[in-house]
């Protein structure tokens, strides 16, 4: 019995704790006191609902017992901002109108609020670990011991990692506001570099013995789309959720049984999650509705930003029934506008490789030359490996040897090492 | 993982109340924005609808309706972490029911989607 109650807190916990802290931190305008008034609440319940069952309103129960917290925290800490006395004291007054009140209050803002709490989890005054470590527990609603097992690392240095984040925030004097209009673009990319990297940890793990962590990728895909509700207007936000749809849509097809990589040509693609493939093309068509859609004082249309871009380049994929009906003019044509808006190194050896499915292996030679003359991969066993698969396609076997053979040498990964070898084994 | 919730229940006579309807349009927009409900829909009654058997090695198309079952009236997916996540989501859902059509009787059925996590290996 106690344990299925602690199993549905839990549940509750997962649906409303973001929302508890995002209110309690507008109250209280501090996300560190939000996020331990929030706990408080919920080891009450923990404590209480196992004796007395879960009472019939359970998330007002939450919010109203980590409100009376917060005018509780708001009486004794004087030295607090004078606004949260007030605060607190309107929280007073309304309590006579009944826990609705509170609660009504509340939802007004509730979108805002989360919002707020999502920019202030990814302020780039924060570490990336940090950023990373507070998204999850405050928005995921992951416990420090969940955080540190989904990361590999110890619980202490996850806890650590929450409480340095807040301690910044407070030290800083951040506020719990949303960015200006003018900050916007680049708060929003901040936030959506941190759902990323959640999502690249579990989708191609750096540590570890599994190769994928696909919980990683749920909470990750999770936090996008609750961002892009959030932000309904803005096109890369749609987009970014897009591309982890698709993204995620192939991880039933991504390894073996025993969890070997399987990569993207050679996937069975009838285990592609279809309705992950039509939420991300539905993302994406919105996603570019918008982009096109004219912009106020006559402004040209936004162009599609980089997410928009891979999303876009993730569907032609997603949409070829087998590898051999891939689309790659199209695909080399959206790496051509994707380098112009995001250019990297690795989106220029992705290009390659599409330049050279699309007409021809010299053509992406040129390319990958390029680069290996730029020296910015210096060191990265793909650039050599592309290069030793296009000099094997057009028939330079000792070059393509060679190219595999460097390959081999710089990948850290044991299993790509083997295949390097092999293949340069097998030209010479 | 993932769950389908079913509910299902007498046709009813009457229209539901508007209100039960705003409340369910308002708590899958929640569910939606929350990253939880993939997909969800309304069923048409199964006069509409029409059913294959294979029975004593035979295959029969019987149309609508079935008067024998209770009709299905909609479904919703989740993506959750729990089974308890997709029960209190179903609770909120019949919670509405109870609250703006007392009189109405039917059941949300929470069934379990098969995931790559029912075939993990043994750890």
């Amino acid at each position: 019995m106690s344990a299925d109650v602690h199993r549905s807190i839990e549940a509750l916990w997962r649906i409303e704790s973001g929302r508890l802290i995002a209110g309690l931190a507008r109250v209280t305008g501090d996300v560190g006191a939000a996020e331990e008034l929030a706990q408080d609440a919920l080891v009450v319940a923990l404590e209480q609902w196992p004796r007395t069952g879960v009472p019939p309103n359970p998330a007002g129960w939450l919010m109203t017992t980590a409100k009376n917290r917060a005018v509780d925290l708001a009486r004794r800490r004087r030295t607090y901002q004078r606004k949260i006395v007030a605060v607190g004291r309107d929280l007073e007054s309304r309590q006579h109108d009944g826990e609705s009140g509170i609660d009504d209050a509340l939802d007004d803002h509730i979108g805002d609020d989360l919002l707020r709490l999502i920019f202030t989890a990814c302020h780039p005054i924060l570490s990336m670990e940090s950023r990373v470590a507070l998204t999850l527990r405050c928005l995921g609603g992951l416990s420090t011991t969940q955080i540190a097992r989904a990361f590999l690392i110890p619980e202490q240095t996850a806890a650590q990692r929450i409480v340095r984040a807040k301690r910044t925030l407070l030290r800083n004097e951040v506020a719990f506001e949303l960015p200006t209009r003018a900050e916007m673009d680049d708060r929003l990319a901040a936030v959506m570099e941190v759902v990323y990297l959640v999502f690249n940890e579990g989708y191609t793990a750096t540590a570890g013995e599994s190769w994928m962590r696909p919980e990683l990728c749920e909470e990750a895909l999770r936090l996008a789309r609750i961002l892009a509700a959030l932000v309904p207007d803005r096109p890369e936000a749609h987009g970014f959720a897009a591309l982890l749809e698709f993204q995620a849509s192939r991880i039933p097809a991504r390894t073996t049984p025993s969890g070997e990589p399987i990569l993207l040509p050679d996937q069975d693609r009838r285990l592609w999650d279809r309705l992950l493939i039509r939420r991300g093309l539905d993302s994406l068509a919105r996603a570019e509705r918008l982009a096109s859609a004219p912009t106020r004082a006559g402004a040209p249309p936004a162009a599609l930003g980089p997410y928009c871009l891979q999303a876009a380049i993730a569907a032609c994929h997603a949409t070829a029934v087998r590898a051999e009906d891939t689309d790659w003019q199209r695909i080399a044509a959206l790496y051509d506008v994707l380098r112009h808006v995001w250019s990297t190194p690795v989106v220029e050896l992705n290009r390659a490789v599409a330049v050279a499915r699309a007409y021809g292996p010299e053509k992406g030679l040129a390319i990958v030359d390029g680069l290996v003359a730029d020296g910015a991969l210096g060191g990265y066993a793909q650039l050599a490996a592309v290069r030793g698969d296009l000099l094997e396609q057009l028939e330079r076997w000792n070059e393509a040897a060679a190219a595999f053979t460097q390959a081999a040498a710089e990948t850290r990964n044991g299993r790509e090492r083997e295949v390097f070898l092999d293949r340069a084994a097998r030209l010479t | 993982m993932r769950y389908l919730v079913l509910l299902r229940g007498n046709q009813p006579a009457e229209q539901p109340p508007a209100e039960l309807m705003d409340a369910i349009m308002k708590l899958g927009e929640e569910a939606t924005q929350a990253g939880a409900m993939l997909d969800n829909a309304g069923l048409a009654p199964s006069a509409m609808g029409a059913r294959v058997e294979l029975s004593g090695g035979s295959l029969d198309i019987v149309d609508g309706p079935f008067t024998e079952s209770k009709e299905y009236i909609s479904y919703a997916l989740y993506q959750v972490k729990s089974k308890e996540e997709a029960v209190e989501w179903a609770r909120r859902f019949m919670h509405l029911h109870q609250e703006h059509w007392p009189a109405w009787e039917g059941e949300s059925l929470v069934l379990k989607v098969f995931g790559p996590e029912d075939f993990a290996p043994p750890a």
